[in-house]
């Protein structure tokens, strides 16, 4: 089931716009872990992931990761946030506010067009430009690090714009805090 | 007199097609540089398998002959002229030559040797190398002992004499490559630091692969390797001594600090760090660990290398809105840029001639390594691929290797070399994926 919930966030993420609260139910028939019974017997009937974190999602990671966005988007060579990527930091910015024991590790990554040092520096200005962000939104400094991988932790893995522009990215990650 | 003038005439050619390329790339118009694989005279020398003068010894005077003469060919400057067509027989070291079975086959150098084992144990090897048209021999005989597990070594010492008699350079035989190994997948690559002869023999691992390691260099000695680790969970500058294995942090700051390299005197590590996402170039002292900042800029200045007198600098530096190579002296005064071709240039590296900077540059998705004399002017273009990047000289400043990346998702980094004419581009052959390659210096 957990599974299931994961990879109907995950349809989020890849439909990149955000998806409402009401996304821990499917329409579909879904796999109800009997066998493979997917037949007309559930068509038209909603379907519910039964999940006993569903009551307070705002405040799991998931929540973070998937509805809001664990991450934010670059132009080529460029560190300048772009207005939909301060949308999804404000959002960032607010479920830290209201989450407030957890710390956070800015990760800067680049996209391989450009040499290893370059791609590092520049993962450092884009993790910064989050950072400082974050900060005018109310975000604790002493809650948040960054670091820089440069080009050597690829998001996705082909060699064309598709995912070089997925690779240019700042992921906000969050610290697991005790009980979460 | 004859060698003598061939040997000229040899080097002359080399300088020549440096030439051409220089002359390409100051002609008007935007900077538009052919690779040029032009083909020289091959200089022709013949060696048959040395004397085997002790028993037993037969199968290293073997391996040794065949170990130096592999050594010429890959540099692409010589034509081994292969014993099937050999008239004459060695049969003595210390017999005298029959000079005219060996001009009969156009042979300029003969090499003879042999190999015994001396009262220790160990391996005696001699050699000589003979003028075939002057008739004569072509300096002093060369002895050279060490133990049996060492003959490549042994190899690889007579070959740096053999190319150093003949060309007036110095040899890069005897030296060793580290680089990175990679493996995994493309999206979650583990990175081990590496280490291998020059000719990929001997691979040992330095690293477990735990925390990632990026661009190690050598240190002008060659017994210490300088790189960036992730092992501290960002990354940091770090170096390795070879005879203890201790590695040890170079700089203790909460910063990013990477791209370190050591000063030609091995007394300071130029390097560079990042302080709330801005990257500026620093030096520190090894033994005082003492930082000094030399650029100030709100850039990207990275990639810095010393000039082989160790009193300029050439870094990369976004400055001007796009990334390009810059100079300027030790206290960050007297900035100029050098690059003005087409596209970006990075990672500069000074050859340990004095010469040349070496660069990456990308002109739209095309990557190549290239050579620019020290002030920028005569630009010339060694490579061109999907990727190549991170050029290092080897110690004679004659011979480069970089790394070329394949593209796609299963594609990866493979080493290369390339003369600094362009010509002989050799993919290296290593165990698995290898990228960020530095060359030793002489040993």
């Amino acid at each position: 089931m957990k599974l299931l919930r994961i990879l109907s966030l995950i349809g989020c993420l890849l439909l990149i716009a955000g998806c409402g609260a009401n996304t821990i139910t499917r329409g579909s028939a879904v796999n109800t872990g009997s066998g493979d019974d997917t037949g007309d017997d559930f068509t038209g009937i909603e379907d519910s992931v039964i999940d006993t974190e569903s009551e307070y999602a705002y405040f799991s990671k998931d929540y973070f990761d998937y509805e809001i966005g664990d991450r934010v988007f670059f132009a080529l060579n460029e560190s300048a946030l772009s207005n939909e990527a301060k949308e999804i930091l404000i959002e960032q910015a607010d479920w830290l506010q209201r989450n407030s024991d957890t710390t956070i590790t800015i990760e800067g990554h680049a996209d391989e067009r450009g040499t290893r040092e370059y791609n590092l520096a520049l993962g450092a200005r884009r993790s910064e430009a989050v950072r400082t962000f974050l900060l005018q939104q109310g975000v604790d400094a002493v809650r948040m690090s960054t670091v820089s991988y440069g080009k050597e932790r690829p998001f996705a893995a082909c060699s064309d714009e598709t995912c070089w522009s997925k690779n240019r990215r700042v992921v906000t990650l969050i610290e697991e805090t005790a009980g979460s | 007199m004859r060698l003598a003038f061939r040997v000229l005439s040899f080097l002359a050619i080399v300088s020549f097609l440096g030439g051409q390329g220089s002359a390409q790339s100051r002609s008007d118009g935007p900077l538009q540089i052919e690779i040029n694989e032009g083909i020289i005279q091959l200089f022709p020398i013949a060696a048959p398998q040395f004397i085997a003068e002790s028993s037993g010894t037969t199968k290293q005077a073997k391996d040794i002959t065949d170990l130096i003469l592999s050594n010429l060919e890959r540099t692409g400057l010589f034509k081994i002229v292969p014993e099937s067509s050999h008239i004459g027989k060695i049969t003595n070291f210390d017999s005298p030559v029959q000079f005219s079975d060996w001009k009969a086959i156009n042979v300029d150098v003969l090499l003879t040797g042999a190999v015994a084992h001396g009262e220790d144990g160990n391996l005696v090897v001699k050699i000589r190398l003979h003028d075939v048209f002057a008739e004569s021999s072509l300096g002093q005989g060369v002895l050279y002992r060490g133990t049996e597990s060492n003959w490549r070594r042994l190899a690889h010492k007579i070959s740096d004499v053999i190319y150093s008699r003949i060309t007036g350079e110095g040899g890069y035989f005897d030296t060793r490559i580290a680089f990175i190994s990679e493996f995994g997948t493309k999206t979650n690559r583990t990175k081990r630091l590496t280490i291998m002869d020059y000719d990929g023999a001997n691979v040992r691992f330095l690293t477990d692969g735990t925390s990632l390691i990026l661009a190690p260099r050598f240190s002008p000695e060659g017994n210490e390797l300088i790189y960036t680790s992730y092992r501290t969970g960002k990354p940091s500058v770090f170096r390795l001594n070879l005879r203890n294995g201790r590695e040890t942090r170079v700089l203790d700051t909460p910063d990013m600090t990477f791209s370190p390299r050591f000063s030609p005197d091995g007394k300071n590590v130029m390097f560079s760090r990042t302080t709330r996402g801005n990257t500026d170039i620093y030096e520190t002292n090894l033994s005082t660990n003492e930082a000094r900042r030399i650029t100030r800029n709100r850039a990207i200045d990275t990639a810095p290398t010393y000039s082989p007198d160790g009193k300029s600098i050439a870094f990369e530096s976004d400055r001007s809105g796009t990334t390009q190579i810059y100079t300027m002296n030790l206290r960050g005064g007297n900035v100029s840029r050098i690059s003005f071709g087409e596209g970006t240039y990075g990672t500069p590296v000074w050859s340990p001639r004095g010469d040349y900077i070496a660069f990456t540059k990308q002109v739209g998705n095309i990557f190549h390594v290239g050579v620019m004399l020290a002030d920028g002017t005569e630009e010339r273009l060694l490579s061109r691929s999907f990727l190549d990047e991170g050029p290092t000289w080897a110690p004679n400043g004659r011979v480069l290797l970089f790394f070329r990346e394949e593209p796609g998702e299963r594609g990866g980094p493979s080493l290369y070399s390339v003369d600094l004419t362009g010509r002989n581009l050799t993919k290296l052959d290593t165990p698995n994926f290898a990228s960020d390659p530095t060359w030793s210096p002489l040993r």
